[in-house]
């Protein structure tokens, strides 16, 4: 169904990437920037086939 | 669980377990806060008439589109990830893939909000030796399992004091790294008063991204970053960071500034980095016992939280004139961020990361560093606390009960364990201050993305 009134980002499937996830080559959350403060919504996945 | 909210004229609607993320009118934007309350005409008939241009039959359409999502995932998921919270650590248990190496117990500045207590970690100085390094390259090499990407951080006090060292430690991992089958990144954190043309030459090759401490404007710097005669540093760090920055050609960096009680209108700092020519920016809440003079109120929060929108606003302008820059709480990946796995496990510390003090000893990360009950062993002998590993190990978004009723559980997968402990007195306590301004920024986030998202159309 086309929406007229709802314009949705494109996201990761969260409950896709259970499937392939969990490698964990991704960068270390805390190792970049902040050392304070936890976050991880800015890590990038590593994995080329996601 | 969805989270709603309007911001810069946007309204904003997350799904959270899924993790989608819906921009919608106004109509649209009431109906799903009362979607799955009563029937569709009664939710019709509730918001009739309440919107220019909008007919009942309109809103019909509105709550089918969202029944429609609702269908297709996007909308009202159920979070079914808990049982897999404590999978990733169980598979990758006694994997180390990340360490940060205190190469310099010692500080050639004497900054009095400094989390490390001016670099010393309430410890005697000292400096990490070469053999002692190496040793910590071997544990890393010898514990990482198959990951391939290690990190390694110099980090201090200040590491530029221990110069000679961090280099012959890069020396020596970039020469078994091929034969392990590894790629190492290494991190450089510094104050920037011993930054020399050597240090650009040797970091722009070697190092994957520097951090460089700078606080905005010059008063605001000055106040607390000063050497022991007292003079501030703002004078003599920023050229050299301008160096820095400029010869790194493109290469990872942040200017990273941190903002006190003295500060809470920090925007006025990022506008001076800017116009320093700076573009990669990190500014940082201060971290300190409550009560502190330093520390944040409440009041000053609600300061932070206004900048924080109004940065925001700043960003989407600078774009529009071709002129953007980054902050990093605000960068994220809304296609290839984190799998789930990453965001219900926790930052890894105590498990994938741990700090390496100047004599060797394993922290479950730099902010645990002189507290002696936390040691987990040392680099000769790996971890041998295991119940301060299994304590970390068991760390989870799920552990933390504040954390199954919070919107944002899934972009900061529980938070920090060192400002939980400082706060709670337990690493899977919740530092509710930090969470505040966590959420915010993380609406100013995806409202960026949102209004970027737009803007392309």
């Amino acid at each position: 169904m086309e929406k007229k009134h709802i314009k949705t980002m494109n996201t990761r499937n969260l409950c896709e990437s259970a499937k392939k996830g969990g490698c964990g080559e991704c960068q270390t959350s805390c190792q970049s920037a902040c050392k304070t403060s936890c976050g991880i919504a800015n890590q990038k996945c590593e994995k080329s086939n996601k | 669980m969805i989270h709603q909210y309007k911001l810069a004229g946007h309204n904003i609607v997350m799904d959270i377990a899924s993790g989608s993320i819906h921009e919608v009118d106004d109509a649209t934007y009431d109906m799903i806060a009362i979607y799955g309350q009563s029937s569709k005409e009664e939710a019709v008939r509730e918001l009739s008439g309440r919107y220019e241009g909008v007919s009942d039959e309109e809103l019909a359409e509105i709550y089918d589109e969202i029944a429609d999502l609702a269908l297709e995932g996007k909308l009202f998921a159920e979070d079914t990830f808990a049982p897999m919270a404590g999978e990733l650590k169980a598979r990758t248990s006694g994997v180390v893939k990340a360490l940060c190496l205190h190469v310099a117990h010692s500080c050639n500045l004497n900054c009095s909000y400094c989390f490390a207590s001016q670099g010393r970690f309430h410890g005697e100085r000292a400096l990490m030796s070469f053999e002692t390094g190496k040793r910590a390259i071997d544990f890393l090499v010898e514990n990482s399992g198959t990951r391939q990407n290690l990190e390694v951080d110099f980090f201090g006090g200040e590491p530029l004091l221990n110069w000679e060292v961090v280099k012959q430690i890069v020396e020596y991992a970039r020469s078994i790294e091929k034969e392990k089958g590894k790629n190492f990144r290494f991190t450089l954190t510094t104050n920037g008063m011993l930054i020399d043309d050597e240090v650009i030459e040797f970091s722009n090759r070697e190092m994957h991204n520097v951090v460089l401490s700078l606080d905005g404007r010059k008063e605001v710097h000055d106040r607390f970053r000063k050497d022991y005669a007292g003079n501030g540093s703002w004078e003599t760090i920023v050229p050299k960071f301008q160096k820095f920055v400029e010869a790194r050609g493109g290469k990872n960096y942040y200017i990273r500034g941190t903002f006190t009680h003295a500060n809470p209108d920090f925007l006025e700092d990022i506008k001076v980095m800017l116009d320093l020519g700076f573009t990669e920016l990190s500014m940082e809440p201060v971290v300190c016992a409550p009560g502190d003079p330093m520390a944040l109120t409440e009041e000053d929060r609600k300061i932070v939280c206004g900048q924080y929108e109004k940065l925001a606003e700043l960003m989407l302008e600078r774009e529009k004139e071709g002129r953007p820059f980054t902050f990093y709480h605000y960068m994220i990946d809304l296609e290839d961020g984190p799998c789930i796995y990453k965001r219900i496990s926790g930052c890894g510390s105590g498990t994938e990361y741990m700090a390496v003090t100047p004599w060797g000893d394993l922290f479950p990360c730099h902010q645990f560093v002189g507290e002696d009950s936390f040691k987990l062993g040392d680099i000769w002998n790996g971890v041998t606390n295991t119940a301060v590993r299994s304590e970390f190990g068991d760390c989870n978004v799920y552990a933390r009960e504040e954390c199954r009723d919070c919107w944002a559980r899934l972009y900061c997968a529980g938070g920090c364990a060192a400002n939980a402990y400082h706060a709670t007195g337990s690493v899977r306590g919740v530092y509710e201050d930090g969470c505040k301004l966590f959420r915010k920024r993380l609406e100013c986030a995806i409202m960026l993305k949102v209004a970027e998202s737009s803007e392309e159309e």
